[in-house]
């Protein structure tokens, strides 16, 4: 029986960064890296680097990993035009 | 107890999916694909995890996955591990992947069906109370009180416990957990991979556009779910039921769970309940830690 397969891979729909109105800024001063942003991210856009990596194409800005940093190293800046 | 940095850095769940701004979904099955490892095939029925594995001819999960009809994710399941023994591949894990919808009402006797075969799967159900996915119904999960598109006066009846009909099933391991402990969740999902027969589990998955709450709040939302006592986490093996996490000492009496109104309120679904339904809320949640009391002291 033939059948359609997709095959894995980044960006399905794009890039999702386009759908974020508030954009996460991580303030490394105040980092105590304990990687609670990195595991509660939905988008797997946090990558664990020297600190939190967050990926601007993908992340659509929910705002997940600022309300659960327990440091507030996360603030949420509006995207400008 | 494995800690947040030991959990893997990889990911079978990529960027870029169709899933909406804070869907908890995504952080559910990112923690349960990290202890499950590649070698895991996914059956998924009609539910928001057929929608947000993006379009035609892409995917965003980076294991095998196969979309089927709604009733049918667990005879599938069954099908797929009967295959995989007869080619002695039984080191590959298969997981059922629904939704309340696919587990609480439609799927359910392709669960039960699966359960009495004993297939050797896990099954998850990943519970939102209602069907997100076709824009918000009330399920047979939806809790008293609850504002849905189809009991917008809120719902008045209670939900039904399905976990409690699993374990009538006499299978090797029950377990729930919440997308705010994902510790927890790890452990869980790394212990019914080892276990052989039909596993099953349940996530609370806050839905941010059907309980009507902000996008940011998803993992606080189902941490307040447990420190309230809304939600329960427990696991029930070899017929022993033990609490974990904040819900051990709601039962056992030792810790006083938060007022459960600071969960409700934070939910727009339940913005319109009376003081009679909040009543209601509060002796449904009183009977239900007392019966589970009971019941964790019978073995």
């Amino acid at each position: 029986m033939k059948t359609t397969i997709s095959y894995p891979t980044k960006a399905g729909m794009g890039k999702t960064g386009s759908w974020r109105v508030f954009r996460p800024v991580l303030h490394e001063d105040k980092c105590i890296k304990c990687w609670i942003c990195w595991v509660f991210c939905p988008e797997s856009a946090i990558e664990r680097d020297e600190f939190p990596k967050i990926d601007y194409d993908f992340c659509k800005g929910c705002g997940v990993c600022a309300n659960e940093c327990p440091v507030n190293a996360i603030e949420m800046r509006r995207e400008e035009k | 107890m494995v800690s947040i940095k030991d959990l893997p850095e990889n990911e079978y769940v990529l960027e870029g999916n169709a899933a909406c701004p804070g869907c908890p979904i995504t952080i559910a099955l990112r923690t349960m694909l990290k202890a499950l490892g590649k070698d895991t095939i996914i059956t998924v029925p009609a539910s928001c995890s057929a929608v947000i594995q993006s379009l035609y001819p892409k995917t965003s999960f980076a294991v095998p996955t196969l979309n089927i009809a709604f009733e049918a994710a667990a005879a599938s399941a069954s099908g797929i591990e009967a295959a995989l023994h007869a080619q002695g591949k039984d080191d590959i894990t298969v997981l059922a992947w629904a939704g309340d919808g696919g587990s609480y009402d439609i799927g359910l006797q392709a669960l039960s069906g699966a359960l009495e075969r004993g297939t050797n799967f896990i099954y998850v159900c990943y519970n939102n109370q209602m069907y997100s996915n076709t824009g918000v119904q009330r399920s047979g999960a939806t809790p008293y009180g609850a504002w849905t598109t189809t009991t917008w006066t809120g719902k008045k009846e209670k939900q039904k416990n399905l976990a409690e009909i699993v374990m009538a099933h006499d299978i090797p391991y029950v377990a729930t957990a919440s997308i705010a402990y994902p510790t927890d969740l790890y452990r869980k999902a790394k212990k019914a991979k080892e276990i052989k027969g039909p596993k099953y589990m349940e996530i609370i998955a806050p839905c941010p556009p059907g309980w009507r709450f902000d996008m940011s709040k998803t993992v606080e939302m189902a941490r307040l779910a447990v420190e309230t006592g809304a939600w329960l986490m427990y696991e029930f093996e070899n017929g022993k039921l033990t609490f974990n996490g904040p819900s051990k000492g709601i039962i056992d009496g030792s810790r006083e769970p938060k007022p459960v109104e600071d969960w409700l309120r934070m939910q727009g679904r339940f913005k319109n309940i009376t003081d009679d339904d909040l009543k209601e809320i509060k002796k449904e949640l009183k009977e239900r830690w007392e019966f589970y009391r009971k019941k964790s002291q019978l073995f």
